[in-house]
């Protein structure tokens, strides 16, 4: 599908990059972050953990094959910036983040407990790592902007990658954040959406259709591309080819599963709430055995 | 005191390239020369100040010092999560700049009346909040501004503001200047009121009552041991703001002197009560309704004095 003379948005063709051996690599990373992300969920009892499952496989393929940093100097100025703005999302970050080596996994147990270095939403203050607290929706996209513009302005050639959620695309600062983006030819932003069609209260369609979602981006100046989102070969292909075009900035529109990778919670809104309990706790992980 | 703050803020960015001034489509006509010498770093990004306060703090978490600029209002209430959280919370070095603060668009209407930024900017932790009184305080908040790290809001005056500095008087975020020296009362008022104050002062001393004038240019961290010390040799403090009376400078100097032990000193808040301005009309019109001229200053103090305090003080 195309759609502009430009041909902005483009359908994924399968990287070359990526052998056999890498999948595998990075699916097994995948299924033990997973593994990480429903222990902490269900010893914190906290909610989000569909939705933490969801960014996973993206998450993987930019710490362990995209993003560039340093990580002796986690906060060295060439870095490549990345912001989870669906701070809901963290426990997959937390995990992916200890899995990469930013800090110990015996951190990852102090998620959400009195005391704790991790809170229920991802935070910049106690870990290394992370760029930006989230929480309330709508904000990341905005900071990225900042970081993109102050790039531009230093001659730096980091990148700045934003993840977003389907329901935070609701507010309206995103779409502020959107139109400024393109204006002033950002193309060191890349923003990737969590397209897993499910928000707090229901279908993303029911609740507030974001359709035509592609072109809306599109429109606003984007660059864009739809990819699966747990394609590893798809994800790594769209991340490796940014920018898109040279003068705008680039969206990858993910195609995800809420819930993904756990049989009985994909697809499942009341997984935004529920943590799991032992039982299924056990089941999880006996489906993300490594 | 907006073309104060942009004189200063011009020759700072000369000297720090770290400045950068992102607005909200405002300042028409008086970011020319900023944006003419560092248009790198001038930022318009459209009638968006929710996003223009995201944008500062990604630039600040660049290392840079970013003034976001609109009218009072709409630089602190229209964007206040994204205070709270992405400058706030992160304690970014990021400057808001609300021009027209208090009555200062009067015609315009209660839309562009900024009479509560005050008491809502002071509740954010790490917030500074800066009310300079006049010109030579707007330019000398703004330095002090670019000189401490973190968030600070300066909440400006517009345009025309009389001069209350005849020199160039000492500015340290925190601390007072003290304006007129006096001792049978203080006058602790904050922006453009200082000069009303000192109106009210002149009117005063002809009644025999010697008026301290205090200009509280920083409400956050707000300088208590010259509250104390007011309360200590004069009889009386009022407060004088164009603010609401909940949670501004009147609020601040409660709280201060409430906590304070001192059982004699009396204290009055003299501000804009609970209520929006219907009413039409210039800021110097909706200061006189709202009981802010130096005449109504005048006679509140002397009523007040007149029921509470004693003749030996008088």
């Amino acid at each position: 599908m195309d759609i502009g003379a430009q041909g902005d948005l483009i359908m994924n063709s399968d990287s070359e990059n990526l052998t056999a051996p890498d999948v595998q690599t990075l699916e097994s990373r995948a299924r033990q972050i997973r593994r990480l992300v429903v222990q902490m969920n269900a010893a914190a009892r906290s909610s989000h953990v569909g939705s933490a499952l969801s960014i996973v496989d993206l998450l993987v393929v930019l710490y362990f094959r995209i993003l560039r940093f340093d990580l002796e100097n986690p906060r060295a100025g060439d870095r490549d910036r990345f912001i989870l703005s669906k701070g809901h999302g963290c426990t997959a970050l937390y995990a992916t983040l200890a899995e990469r080596g930013f800090f110990s996994k015996d951190i990852l147990d102090t998620y959400y407990q009195d005391g704790g270095l991790l809170a229920g939403h991802a935070d910049n203050h106690n870990v290394p790592g992370i760029e930006v607290a989230t929480g309330s929706l709508g904000h990341g996209l905005s900071i990225g902007v900042g970081m993109a513009l102050a790039g531009k302005h230093d001659q730096k050639n980091y990148r700045v990658f934003v993840l977003l959620g389907d329901g935070e695309c609701d507010e309206g600062s995103v779409w502020e954040a959107t139109m400024s983006a393109s204006h002033f030819k950002l193309d060191n932003l890349i923003t990737i959406v969590d397209f897993n069609k499910l928000q707090a209260m229901g279908r993303v369609e029911e609740v507030m259709n974001l359709e035509p979602f592609a072109e809306k981006w599109c429109s606003f100046g984007w660059s864009v591309r739809e990819i699966d989102g747990h394609d590893f070969r798809q994800i790594e292909d769209a991340l490796t080819k940014v920018p898109f075009e040279s003068a705008k900035p680039s969206l990858i529109l993910a195609h995800t599963v809420k819930g993904k990778g756990v049989s009985y919670m994909e697809d499942q809104l009341s997984w935004h709430y529920k943590s799991p309990n032992e039982r299924e706790l056990a089941l999880a992980l006996e489906e993300l055995e490594l | 005191m907006r073309n104060a703050f942009v004189a200063a803020l011009t020759t700072i960015a000369a000297e720090d390239p770290r400045i950068f001034l992102i607005t909200g489509d405002l300042g028409f006509s008086v970011f020319e020369d900023f944006a003419g010498r560092f248009p790198g770093r001038f930022i318009n990004v459209g009638v968006a100040e929710a996003n223009m306060v995201g944008i500062a703090a990604g630039l600040a978490s660049c290392g840079k010092v970013a003034f976001t600029y609109s009218i009072a209002p709409f630089a602190t209430i229209r964007c206040l999560e994204q205070i709270r959280i992405d400058v706030c919370y992160h304690n970014a070095n990021v400057k808001i700049v609300g021009v027209g603060g208090g009555l200062a668009y009067g015609p315009l209407g209660a839309t562009h009346h900024a009479i509560e930024d005050i008491s809502i900017m002071r509740a954010l932790p790490n917030m500074k909040v800066l009310s300079p009184a006049d010109p030579v305080e707007a330019d000398l908040a703004t330095r002090a501004a670019v000189a401490v790290d973190g968030p600070v809001y300066i909440r400006l005056g517009k345009s025309g503001e009389p001069r209350v500095h005849s020199g160039q008087p000492d500015f340290e975020i925190g601390r007072a200047i003290t304006v007129k020296d006096g001792t049978n009362i203080t006058l602790v008022a904050t922006g453009g009121l200082v000069y009303n104050a000192l109106l009210a002062a002149r009117e005063l001393a002809t009644q025999g009552i010697d008026a301290r004038v205090i200009s509280m240019h920083t409400i956050k961290p707000l300088d208590e041991e010259a509250i104390l010390r007011a309360a200590h040799e004069t009889a009386a403090i009022f407060t004088i703001e164009e603010h609401t009376l909940i949670g501004g400078l009147g609020s601040a100097v409660a709280e201060v002197l409430a906590e304070s032990g001192n059982r004699k000193v009396l204290f009055q808040r003299i501000g804009i009560r609970d209520r929006f301005c219907h009413e039409v009309g210039s800021q110097e019109y909706l200061r006189e309704l709202s009981g802010l001229s130096p005449q109504h200053i005048v006679s509140r103090v002397v009523g007040y004095l007149s029921r509470e305090l004693s003749k030996d003080i008088m």
